[in-house]
């Protein structure tokens, strides 16, 4: 295989949904376009940070790369592959590579079924062997008791949820997760742990990672490039210590200026 | 709206046993209807007709319940109705429920062309009046239990696929059911086993109320006689029949009717309780 | 003078099992915002739950009080008790995505609450829920009344949440994890907006977060939580000039700034967890020695 192809290439990516509060009473609701012409790459082995406004489209984007959505137009390519518009059959057999992080971790978890069975049973989909064990090392990994095997999600608290949902992505070992801001719901602790364990991913199994946050103290650690989205369009993609020192598009300066420094006596707009 | 989720403390334990309790009586002396009932419930025996019941001075021993016009013993037949209403909530209520269930589930999970044709297809059905529709169903079928347990399934599955849509609907809307396609389980495996037991509950609720619905249903049949044939012990008929002698002998309408009062109330309760006991998302 | 929410050693435990909470007291007197951190799982949202009476039912309250308004509402009869929480305080609930029913459109979510316990004519609840969305920032708020919750982004439902908590305006609005899934610009209006209203309604806060930065730019008093116990209580001041408690300042230290690149992302040091942690069951201990 060729190493030096970007893991994931969006090219010219457009996404239209239909709207329904637009909707008119018969006939079809009119379409909202949400991502507007993207085109980015990730190479194997990076971290690309996305951030954005609330509303920007950052959550969509993520939905289109591992084609959780459809886009309207344009082209993804995985591993070379072009799955833009691949059916959910054919799509099956790449779906171990490819992880998701969602935003919201307690809707991401089935409330019926125990985490044990959250975490293992897409391993024993993909024929993995020793599923325990492998579900016992995942809970390690984000820093979560074995004993938590047994609990339904609704008897966690919201960070132990967020960390099921991480703990599922990365048991299955895949070569891309998109991370959905999965850190603001942790403390610090949690949030180095599981940074930490990311890194680590990434710099030992060449893991390539998308990183939606609003964070930018863990986008700065974290990511070599940041993307950011502003109203469904790239106003910024460049390396992360140049957006950090000089920030190009005013949306990015604005971000910039609004982080609450934890200090009270700094002053803050 | 958010405040008050939890604030809905229910007391499972008392509800589930007697209600369990009841269903669990009945369904021993149905099953022991010939070992249980006293007398034989067709025998009639003009002689001793309109006895009371035991706790009256005219009583007499081994018609516990007392007699009707025909001198048949009360607690007899209503063993032996106990017999029929069972057998038509116990096939009827989860042939409903399978089949509306299914249907619901599909579409509610599929959307698309199966979600068009379901919802055209409940909502043709439902334009029928229900009664109309199930006289006009006994008429072309002919009496008897499997007309009656047929006319229901018919009747009321459409009751099941709206709610069932519905529900599955919501659930689909949730992230886990996209955390499930990201796994790469296939459809089918995700309405079986992510969104399905998460319906369960809602359906097991009303496959209880049904079961309730189609004791009421059979009763109603019997008492316009299009149920069985007219001797047969069952609630309905012997309520049309007790109606006639209300002012002579009461207890000829009071204890079939107690019956099926007390069975279709614990049918619907033994649900709700079921669910309070064993859904792990209210535990 | 009394405070508005007096919660005094209050202790919840599974049912049958281990204490979630050890005898918690913290106050909020009105106008005031209580920031409440903690490591997650530590029990935050509990206290929450409980004080808005919605345990979870394996969970119970074994010991404590719950004063509103100086009335215990652990003492008073379901059906009151709910009453006077639903007048007197509101939930910005953690998870925004399941507090809000998939099948309705946003715009009865937000008003139904103003119709129905407060008795508000439903064209004033309207045009209360719009304003509230504009005040939130949520662009385009009458097409947002009339979405469905899964056609918004993740900032927007916390918005509604944060603007249905807003709308009957409450006493005391309990703030879990509000703007976790907000961006910096939103947030910062966001918690412009709650001081405003702090400042016109005298609304009080009890506001859980992780953020730090957040806690010293709209607290001022803090509790830290750990393991279900209060270890320290104190003035945002206080806290970040001096913290009092050896967890409380790890917290601090390990709190990254995006102004130093290669901030420090180190977890809490595993000698602070053990101090903190044997503390914790020091404390339990005795209290098991008290109850019997
Ligand atoms: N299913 C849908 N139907 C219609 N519109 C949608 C749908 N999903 C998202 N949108 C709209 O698309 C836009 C982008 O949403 P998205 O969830 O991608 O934002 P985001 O950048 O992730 O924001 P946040 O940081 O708040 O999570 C929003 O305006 C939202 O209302
Ligand atoms: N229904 C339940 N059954 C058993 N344990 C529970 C239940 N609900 C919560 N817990 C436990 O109680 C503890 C406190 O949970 P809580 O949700 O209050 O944490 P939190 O401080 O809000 O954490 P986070 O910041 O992660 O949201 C957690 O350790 C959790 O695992
Ligand atoms: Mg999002
Ligand atoms: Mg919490």
């Amino acid at each position: 295989m060729d190493d030096a192809r970007p893991l994931i290439e969006v090219e010219n990516l457009r996404l239209s949904l239909p709207d329904l509060a637009g909707k008119p009473l018969i006939g079809p609701a009119p379409k909202l376009e949400i991502l507007k012409g993207l085109s980015f790459a990730i190479p194997r082995g990076a971290v690309l940070g996305i951030v954005g406004g609330s509303g920007s489209g950052k959550s969509t984007l993520g939905r289109a790369l591992i084609r959780l959505l459809e886009p309207s137009g344009g082209a993804i390519r995985f591993d070379g592959q072009d799955i833009t518009h691949l059916p959910e059959a054919d799509l099956r057999p790449l779906r171990r590579r490819m992880q998701m992080i969602f935003q919201d971790p307690l809707s991401s978890l089935n409330p019926r079924r125990r985490v044990g069975g959250i975490i293992g049973g897409p391993l024993r989909l993909h024929g993995f062997d020793a599923i325990d064990r492998r579900v016992d090392e995942a809970l390690d990994h984000v820093g979560l008791p074995r004993s938590f095997r047994s609990r339904y999600p609704h008897e966690l608290s919201g960070g132990q949820r967020q960390r099921v949902g991480i703990a599922r992505a990365i048991a299955l070992r895949p070569d891309f997760i998109l991370a959905d801001e999965i850190v603001s719901g942790l403390d610090v602790s949690s949030q180095a742990q599981v940074l930490n364990l990311l890194e680590g991913l990434v710099a030992d199994l060449g893991l390539t990672l998308a990183f939606i946050s609003h964070d930018l103290s863990v986008i700065r650690r974290l990511c070599r490039n940041v993307l950011v989205l502003h109203r469904g369009e790239i106003v910024e993609h460049a390396p992360t210590a140049q957006v950090f020192a000089a920030p190009r598009a005013a949306y990015t300066r604005e971000l910039l200026d609004a982080i609450p420094l934890p200090d009270p006596d700094q002053p803050w707009g | 709206m958010l405040d008050g989720r939890g604030a809905i403390r229910r007391r499972a334990g008392a509800r589930l046993w007697l209600s369990g309790g009841w269903l669990l009586l009945l369904v021993t002396v149905a099953l022991f209807a010939p070992l249980v009932a006293p007398q034989d419930p067709l025998a009639q025996d003009l002689m001793s007709g309109r006895l009371p019941p035991f706790w009256s001075a005219q009583a007499e021993p081994g018609f516990w319940l007392g007699t009707d016009s025909l001198g048949r013993d009360v607690l007899s037949r209503v063993i032996w109705g106990a017999r029929v209403a069972l057998t038509v909530a116990c096939i009827a209520g989860p042939l409903t429920a399978l089949i509306g269930g299914a249907l619901g589930l599909i579409a509610g999970f599929y959307r698309g062309w199966a979600d068009r044709i379901i919802s055209r297809l409940v909502d043709i059905w439902m334009a029928f009046p229900p009664v109309l529709f199930s006289i006009l169903l006994i008429a072309v079928l002919g009496t008897g239990l499997t007309s009656i347990i047929l006319a229901i399934v018919v009747i009321d599955w459409t009751r099941f696929a709206r709610v069932v849509r519905a529900e599955a609907m919501n659930q689909g809307a949730m992230d886990y059911v996209a955390a499930a396609q990201v796994a790469g389980f296939s459809r089918l495996r995700t309405m079986t086993a992510e969104i399905l037991p998460n319906v369960l509950p809602t359906l097991v609720a009303l496959l209880s109320l049904e079961m309730g619905i189609a004791v009421i249903v059979e009763a109603i049949l019997s008492f316009v006689n299009l149920s069985l044939s007219t001797d047969a012990p069952t609630w309905g008929g012997m309520i049309a029949e007790g109606r006639t002698s209300i002012h002579q002998a009461w207890w000829v309408l009071a204890f079939p009717l107690v019956a099926l009062f007390l069975t279709v109330l614990s049918f619907s309760q033994f649900g709700e309780g079921l669910k309070d006991r064993f859904d792990p998302v209210l535990r | 003078m009394s405070a508005l929410l007096d919660i005094r050693n209050l202790s919840v435990a599974l049912k049958g099992g281990p204490r979630l909470l050890r005898s918690v007291s913290l106050s909020v007197a009105a106008g005031e915002v209580r920031g409440l951190v903690g490591e997650s799982g530590a029990g935050k949202s509990m206290i929450g739950k409980a004080l808005l009476g919605i345990l979870p039912r394996s969970v119970e309250v074994v010991e404590g009080q719950i004063l509103l308004d100086g009335d215990d509402l652990l003492g008073l009869p379901p059906a009151e008790r709910r009453r006077r929480i639903g007048q007197r305080a509101a939930l910005i609930p953690q998870d925004p995505l399941t507090a809000l029913n998939p099948a309705h459109r946003v715009g009865p979510q937000i008003t139904d609450r103003l119709v129905d316990i407060l008795g508000w004519p439903r064209a004033r609840a309207e045009a209360r829920a719009l304003d509230l969305l504009a005040e939130v920032h949520i662009p385009d708020p009458g097409r947002v009344m009339k979405s469905y919750p899964h056609e918004l982004s993740g900032g927007m439902r916390q918005r509604i949440l944060i603007a249905s908590a807003f709308a009957a305006e409450p006493a005391l609005i309990v703030a879990d994890e509000p703007t976790t899934a907000l961006d910096v610009t939103v947030q910062k209006q966001i918690l412009r907006l709650i001081a405003e209203m702090q400042a016109r309604h005298h609304t009080a806060l009890l506001f859980v977060t992780h953020d730090l930065g957040v806690v010293s730019k709209v607290c001022q008093t803090l509790s830290v939580l750990y393991a279900g116990k209060v270890v320290e209580e104190t003035t945002v001041r206080d806290f970040f000039r001096a913290p009092g408690h050896p967890y409380s300042a790890a917290l601090l230290a390990a709190t990254p700034k995006y102004t130093d690149p290669d901030g420090s992302l180190t977890p809490v040091p595993e000698a602070v967890i053990a101090a903190v942690r044997a503390e914790v069951e020091a404390a339990e201990t005795e209290w098991q020695h008290g109850r019997r």
